[in-house]
C-alpha cells in the first residue's frame, strides 16, 4: 500500500454535498481490468462537454472552463474540499484509483461514506473528516486566496496553512500506523492464519452446514 | 453459538460477535466471511493482487461468480460487440477458472443479478456474512445475515485471507408499522425511509429493519428494503430471521437438508434482537398513510409522494441543501412546484437487483394487463434478475402481457440500472425506473431517473407520466 505521512498541496474546493461515486468515475470507464489510467476521466461528465468512453481520445474533447478542476491552479490541485456525504454510492474502488491518478493525496469533507472511506485508505489517499463549519471556514478561505496551500501531517493530524496549524483531525490508530509505514494489510492479517483456521475448526463443528462439501455442487 | 455474555444483544452485534476471529485494542476486528460474491467489474483488480502476490483463494467453495453488471439483455447467442466488456467477462470466466472457482456463466440458466442468485440459489443464508463488491451486497441482509458491500482491495483481501479488517458499527433500528394500502410496495417504504433520513443517515450504522409492515413483506419485499439500506448511507441493512425466511430458504440448491437443516434452523431462530437490546439511534415510519413515492431530484433522498409536489429550494434554510436542490433540478430539467403527475417521462426500466425478482414482475405485469404503452414511451425494458426468474415469468405468461403492451422482454442483467452494457438513455431523456439510483448520469450521461416502484413504473409506461398507482382503474 501507498504510505501517506505528509503532503503539502493546492486545495480544489468542489462546492456540493452528495458527491456521488458515479460522478468521480462514470461508469463506462469500469470496463477496464487494470488498476491505473482513471485520473484523465475522474469526474468525466463534469470535466467534459462531449461524451467520453474507454475508446474515446480525451484530447479531442473540449473541457468544461466552469468546472473547477480545469481552472488554473486548482487543474495541479492535490488536496480535494468536498462537501458531507462525500463518496457515496457505488463501491467502485475506481473512484479513489481515479482520485489518485488525477493527482489527488487526501480529501476533506464534513463526511464520507463508508465504502468510499475504507476504499481510500487501502490506496494511501487520506480522507480527512473536519466538523462542517471548519469545513465551511476553508471554503471560505480557497474562495479569497485560490490556490493557497494546505499541509496536511498525519503523524500529528494536523492541517498547516502558511506554517499556522488550523486544525486537527481523528484517525484509527490501525489506519494511521498501515498508512504511515504504507503496510501491506494482506500480509498483516495472514500473520494471523493459524487463529482463522482455528476459528474455522471451531465453526466447523458449532456450523456444519457452512463447511458442506457439496455447497458448491448444485 | 449461543454467548455467555447475557446482556441484550442487537441482531447486529449477535452476527458481529459470531464472526470475530480476533480483536484489536482499538476496536479493530477481523472479521470471518462466509459467502463471497463476485462479478466482473469489481474482481479483475483483485485476482491481479492474488497473481502478484503469488497467492491462492483461501477458501474456494465460499465463492460464486458471476457476470451481470455488463451482460448484453439482447439476445445472448449473438455474443457482445463491445469489445471492451468482452474483454472483462472473459477475465472473470479466465479468473475462474485458474483459481478453480464456480462461476454461473453468461449463458447458464442460473446467471443473473448476483445479488438476485445468492438468494435465489440459498447460497445466502441466516447468520452468515455475505461480502461482494458491490454496495448493493446489503439486499442479502433479508435473511438476517450480516451483508455489506466492499471495494476492490477488500475483495483480494477476502479472497487471500477469508476475512476483512473492520471495525463496528453503529446500531439503528428503523421500525416501519402500519397496514399499508394496497398499492403500497416495499419500494415505496425504502424510498420513504431515505426521504426522511436522508442519503447520510445512515453513514456508520448497520440498520435493522423491523416492525409489523417489515414482517409482513415477503423475502423479495425484504430485500428490496434492505437493497436500498446504501442509499441511507448505511453499509447494512437486515431483517430477522422468522418463519417466511426460513420457508423461502428451504429446498434451494445451496440451503442446507435433514439433519443439517434442523441444527440450523434451531440456530438461524436465535437471530432477532434481544428485548431491551441498545440502539444508538431509531426511526419511526408509519406506512397506513403513505402514498406511493417517486424521486425527482439527483440523489434518492428527493423523493416526495406522488400526489405531492416538487419542493421550492428558496424555502429552505439550510444553504448547501438549497443548492443541491437548484443543481438537481437544474439537470432534471423540471422546476419547483410541480405537481409530481405532471412529470412526463420517455423511458421505464423494470428490472436491477432492487425489483427484479418474481414479484416484481408479477406487480408490474398486473398494472400492463391488456394495455398498450403511451405513444410517446420511446422504450420501456422488463429486465428478469436471474434466468430462472424469466422461466419461471414465462411459465406464468408474464412475458406475454408485457410484450402485448409494449414492453421488451430482456435477458437477466444489471442492465439500464447503471447502464454498462447497451441499454441507456439519451441525454434529457426522463425514465421511470424500478432500480436503486437517480444520480446524474446514472442511466446513461444526461439522462433523467425517477425512482419508483414496480406498479407505479409500469403505470407510468401506460399514461406516459406518472400516476397514483391507487386510483389507478386500468382504464385510463
Amino acid at each position: 500500500m501507498k504510505a501517506f505521512t505528509q503532503h503539502t498541496g493546492i486545495v480544489a474546493p468542489l462546492d456540493r454535498p452528495n458527491v456521488d461515486t458515479d460522478a468521480i468515475i462514470p461508469k463506462q470507464f469500469l470496463k477496464s481490468i487494470k488498476r491505473s489510467g482513471f485520473g484523465p476521466n475522474a469526474f468525466d461528465d463534469w470535466r467534459y462537454l462531449d461524451a467520453g468512453g474507454p475508446e474515446i481520445d480525451n484530447h479531442t474533447r473540449r473541457l468544461n472552463t466552469d468546472f473547477i478542476l480545469n481552472q488554473p491552479p486548482f487543474d495541479k490541485a492535490t488536496i480535494l474540499l468536498a462537501r458531507e456525504n462525500f463518496g457515496c454510492g457505488s463501491s467502485r474502488e475506481h473512484a479513489v484509483w481515479a482520485l489518485d491518478d488525477f493527482g489527488f493525496r487526501a480529501v476533506i469533507a464534513p463526511s464520507f461514506a463508508d465504502i468510499f472511506y475504507n476504499n481510500s485508505f487501502k490506496n494511501g489517499l487520506l480522507p480527512i473528516v473536519l466538523p462542517a463549519e471548519m469545513v465551511d471556514v476553508l471554503f471560505k478561505r480557497m474562495q479569497q486566496h485560490p490556490g493557497v496551500q494546505l499541509s496536511i501531517d498525519l503523524a500529528t493530524q494536523t492541517i498547516a496553512c502558511e506554517n499556522e496549524i488550523i486544525a486537527s483531525f481523528d484517525i484509527d490508530a490501525f489506519r494511521k500506523d498501515c498508512l504511515l509505514k504504507g503496510l501491506d494489510d494482506i500480509a498483516l492479517t495472514l500473520q494471523h492464519a493459524d487463529e482463522i483456521k482455528a476459528y474455522e475448526n471451531r465453526r466447523r463443528q458449532t456450523a456444519p452446514w457452512l463447511f458442506r462439501e457439496a455447497l458448491n455442487k448444485s | 453459538m449461543s454467548s455467555i455474555d447475557s446482556k441484550p444483544k442487537t441482531l447486529y452485534d449477535k452476527l458481529w460477535h459470531e464472526h470475530v476471529v480476533r480483536s484489536e485494542a482499538d476496536g479493530t476486528a477481523l472479521l470471518y466471511i462466509d459467502r463471497h460474491l463476485i462479478h466482473e467489474v469489481t474482481s479483475p483488480q483483485a485476482f491481479e493482487g492474488l497473481r502478484l502476490a503469488g497467492r491462492q483463494p483461501w477458501r474456494k467453495e465460499t465463492i460464486i461468480a458471476v457476470p451481470d453488471h455488463n451482460v448484453p439483455t439482447t439476445d445472448r447467442h449473438v455474443g457482445i460487440t463491445d469489445p471492451v466488456a468482452k474483454r472483462q467477462l472473459e477475465t472473470l470466466d479466465k479468473n475462474c477458472m485458474e483459481f478453480g472457482l464456480t462461476e454461473f456463466g453468461m449463458n447458464d440458466i442460473r446467471q443473473g443479478i448476483v445479488h438476485v442468485i445468492g438468494p435465489e440459489q440459498g447460497a445466502t443464508l441466516p447468520g452468515m456474512t455475505v461480502v461482494c463488491g458491490d454496495s448493493h451486497t446489503s439486499t442479502h441482509g433479508a435473511f438476517g445475515a450480516l451483508a455489506f458491500g466492499i471495494g476492490t482491495s477488500e475483495v483480494e483481501h477476502v479472497l487471500a485471507t477469508q476475512c476483512l479488517v473492520q471495525k463496528k458499527s453503529k446500531n439503528m433500528r428503523v421500525c416501519v408499522d402500519g397496514r399499508a394500502a394496497p398499492g403500497i410496495s416495499a419500494k415505496d417504504i425504502a424510498l420513504a425511509i431515505i426521504g426522511k433520513m436522508g442519503t447520510a443517515g445512515g453513514t456508520g450504522y448497520a440498520i435493522e429493519f423491523a416492525g409489523d409492515a417489515i414482517r409482513a413483506l415477503t423475502m423479495e419485499g425484504r430485500m428490496t428494503v434492505c437493497n436500498m439500506a446504501i442509499e441511507a448511507g448505511a453499509r447494512a441493512g437486515m431483517v430477522a430471521v422468522d418463519d417466511t425466511t426460513i420457508n423461502y430458504l428451504k429446498g434451494r440448491p445451496y440451503a442446507p437438508v435433514g439433519k443439517q437443516l434442523e441444527q440450523a434452523i434451531r440456530y438461524w431462530k436465535t437471530l432477532y434482537s434481544d428485548d431491551g437490546a441498545h440502539f444508538d439511534k431509531t426511526v419511526h415510519l408509519d406506512t397506513s398513510t403513505l402514498e406511493p413515492q417517486v424521486t425527482w431530484g439527483t440523489s434518492p433522498e428527493m423523493v416526495a409522494s406522488i400526489n405531492s409536489s416538487i419542493p421550492d429550494p428558496d424555502l429552505i434554510d439550510d444553504k448547501v441543501k438549497a443548492d443541491g436542490i437548484r443543481k438537481a433540478l437544474a439537470y432534471m430539467g423540471l422546476e419547483a412546484g410541480t405537481d409530481i403527475k405532471q412529470i412526463a417521462i420517455d423511458k421505464v426500466f423494470i428490472g436491477s437487483c432492487t425489483n427484479s425478482r418474481i414479484e416484481d414482475l408479477r406487480a408490474a405485469a398486473k398494472v400492463s394487463r391488456g394495455k398498450k404503452i403511451a405513444a410517446t414511451i420511446k422504450q420501456a425494458l422488463v429486465v428478469p434478475g436471474s434466468g430462472l426468474i424469466k422461466q419461471q415469468a414465462e411459465a406464468e405468461g408474464l412475458d406475454k402481457i408485457f410484450i402485448e403492451a409494449g414492453f421488451e422482454w430482456r435477458e437477466p442483467g444489471c442492465s439500464m440500472c447503471l447502464a454498462m452494457n447497451a441499454d441507456r438513455l439519451e441525454p434529457g431523456e426522463s425514465c421511470a425506473s424500478t432500480s436503486n439510483r437517480n444520480f446524474e448520469g446514472r442511466q446513461g450521461q444526461g439522462g433523467r431517473t425517477h425512482l419508483v416502484s414496480p406498479a407505479m413504473a409500469a403505470a407510468a409506461a401506460i399514461a406516459g407520466h406518472f400516476i397514483d398507482i391507487n386510483e389507478y382503474n386500468g382504464d385510463d
